[in-house]
């Protein structure tokens, strides 16, 4: 899509008609190269083809203005290059003679039922082979946000704050990976499915943590990977309806995407849940991840871990005002989280909801126990949380230690003032501190 | 960015013949495939005029008319909400919905955003 050989512009102007192609890249080429990765096996030459196909659009469209269904025509020429590069392979393998010469209509059938099939399972596929599970994870959200979602290799460098050579060295090693391991087009079996979706939902969540946090650089940038996620769990919803697990993880990311906007101050300064102005709040996102929560519930089943955090999200949603929070329903989804998933992260959250349901000293009951696990000594949060606790039942000294212990670990500037400033307000209340 | 896909009603519609099953079955398939592009976020059709009212404020002077209402062509039929990057990449989904549903006119129009009311300009 970046080379353009033709320059005079005929019926449309010329800047117009990049427009309207990249709008059409953006729109067609996932279901374009998914149908030919169906047709010829490999992302490589699915990714040519498709890219020959645009290409020739340029060429003809340049002269002949552009037709009234564009996607149609995108669609049909790469069914024509499909089946060309089909024959020539065979001819080339001497095959295409010997099968001509015996069976002409036979050959004409087969090569019909290869090019012509459901889109929504050519989508399906191409997905799953993008996100293969060995690759690692980065590989595979460079490849699905360019294969799928038809960025460009330079907006997904850009997205990652990371070189476009860097990222195009990422794309051709993990089609180079799936080429060795003779990975081909399928739709996994009944049996494999749940990993392998599991292995979609991951990266999924991995490109949407990687805009939501955003810890470093550009914002814009890092809102836009927010609004891929969201593009790929829409689509994979929609290819798995009933599969309870993809519902939680839409619902989820569009519940916490809902936030984005209260999330910064005026300045750029990041603001607490609890403090946000819920106005801001995005209903229609709202809306729909409130929706996906009853779809859930209505099939029934076994609720998964994304599931489960969609439903804590759920109750933050659901609070017009921050003191209206369901803290007890949020308790108890968490103790069920810490149960199918535990992680010292999700029990440090657990902690904070029994704080805030049943007071600090049922809070700190969870969280102290946490200075014990490995690597959690240095988590700033963990002595953020304490603090806040121990400060809130009297004991301010060591409420006090706790926060200067934070500020001393903490990345952040802004959060370092604030630390040392609470670790201030303790010694205020406790006088007799040095 | 949010923009929204109407489209319009035909006399048909109006004088609420139900649609054929291959215009419904068209706009199943429309909303299928919106979906698996990952861009619709809502969407929804409304019945003829004839359930519906208008009200008409004049000098302060509240007027209220029920339906049907005379300019069939003038009526909304239905709206999707599409997040999308570009007016570009929405034109081609409304394109693709005009094409298999054989509406004979769609607007496609950008949705004000909490950001477009913090700025003054534009």
């Amino acid at each position: 899509m970046t080379d353009h050989p033709e320059t005079s512009p005929r019926r449309q102007p010329e800047d117009e008609l990049d427009q309207q192609l990249a709008a059409l890249w953006r729109v067609e080429s996932a279901r374009v190269i998914a149908r030919l990765t169906r047709q010829v096996g490999d992302l490589d030459t699915a990714e040519e083809l498709a890219q020959d196909a645009f290409v020739a659009a340029v060429q003809k469209w340049r002269e002949d203005g552009v037709p009234d269904n564009p996607a149609a025509w995108l669609s049909t020429t790469a069914r024509y290059l499909a089946v060309d590069r089909i024959r020539r392979r065979d001819t080339q393998r001497g095959k295409y003679h010997l099968v001509a010469a015996s069976q002409p209509q036979a050959q004409e059938y087969d090569l019909d039922k290869i090019v012509d099939g459901d889109l929504a399972d050519d989508l399906l596929g191409l997905i799953f082979m993008a996100c293969h599970p060995i690759l690692s994870p980065d590989a595979r959200s460079a490849l699905t946000l360019k294969l799928v979602c038809g960025l460009s290799t330079d907006d997904v460098a850009r997205a990652f704050l990371t070189p476009a050579s860097t990222i195009a060295q990422r794309i051709v090693r993990a089609k180079r990976t799936l080429a060795a391991a003779k990975v081909r087009f399928e739709l996994p079996s009944e049996s494999e499915r749940p990993a392998r979706l599991d292995a979609v939902r991951e990266v999924i969540y991995l490109v949407f943590n990687e805009g939501y946090t955003a810890t470093s650089g550009d914002q814009w940038m890092r809102g836009d990977l927010c609004a891929e996620a969201l593009r790929l769990g829409r689509m994979l919803a929609a290819l798995t309806p009933s599969d309870t697990e993809t519902l939680g993880l839409l619902s989820l990311i569009e519940l916490q995407a809902s936030r984005l906007r209260a999330r910064t101050g005026p300045n750029g300064e990041p603001v607490l849940l609890l403090d946000q102005d819920r106005t801001r709040w995005d209903r229609l996102l709202i809306h729909r991840g409130l929706a996906n929560i009853d779809r859930i519930e209505r099939l029934g089943g076994t609720v998964g871990p994304y599931a489960l955090q969609a439903a804590i999200a759920a109750c933050h949603a659901r609070a017009t005002l921050a003191e209206d929070t369901d803290w007890e329903r949020i308790t108890a989804l968490y103790d069920g989280l810490v149960r199918i998933s535990p992680s010292p992260v999700v029990e440090l959250n657990r902690g904070v909801a029994t704080a805030q349901a049943f007071g600090p000293e049922a809070g700190l009951e969870i969280v102290l126990p946490l200075f014990d696990v490995a690597g959690m000594q240095d988590y700033h949060l963990l002595s953020a949380v304490a603090g806040d606790m121990l400060c809130r039942s009297g004991a301010h000294e060591q409420a006090r230690q706790h926060f200067l212990r934070a500020a001393e670990l903490t990345q952040n500037g802004v959060e370092r003032t604030t630390m040392q400033s609470r670790a201030a307000q303790c010694a205020a209340m406790h006088p007799t501190s040095p | 960015m949010r923009y929204m896909v109407m489209h319009y009603q035909t006399q048909d519609m109006e004088d609420g013949i139900r649609p054929s099953a291959e215009q419904q079955a068209a706009i199943g398939e429309y909303m299928q495939e919106a979906a698996m592009s990952g861009v619709l976020l809502a969407g929804e059709g409304v019945a003829s005029s004839s359930q519906g009212a208008r009200v008409e404020v004049n000098n302060g002077k509240v007027r209220v008319i029920d339906g049907p209402f005379a300019e069939a062509k003038e009526l909304i039929a239905g709206f999707a909400i599409l997040e999308v990057d570009s007016l570009a990449e929405a034109v081609e989904h409304a394109r693709k919905f005009a094409l298999l549903v054989g509406s004979e006119r769609v607007d496609v129009r950008r949705v004000v955003e909490f950001e477009d009311l913090q700025q003054e300009t534009q």
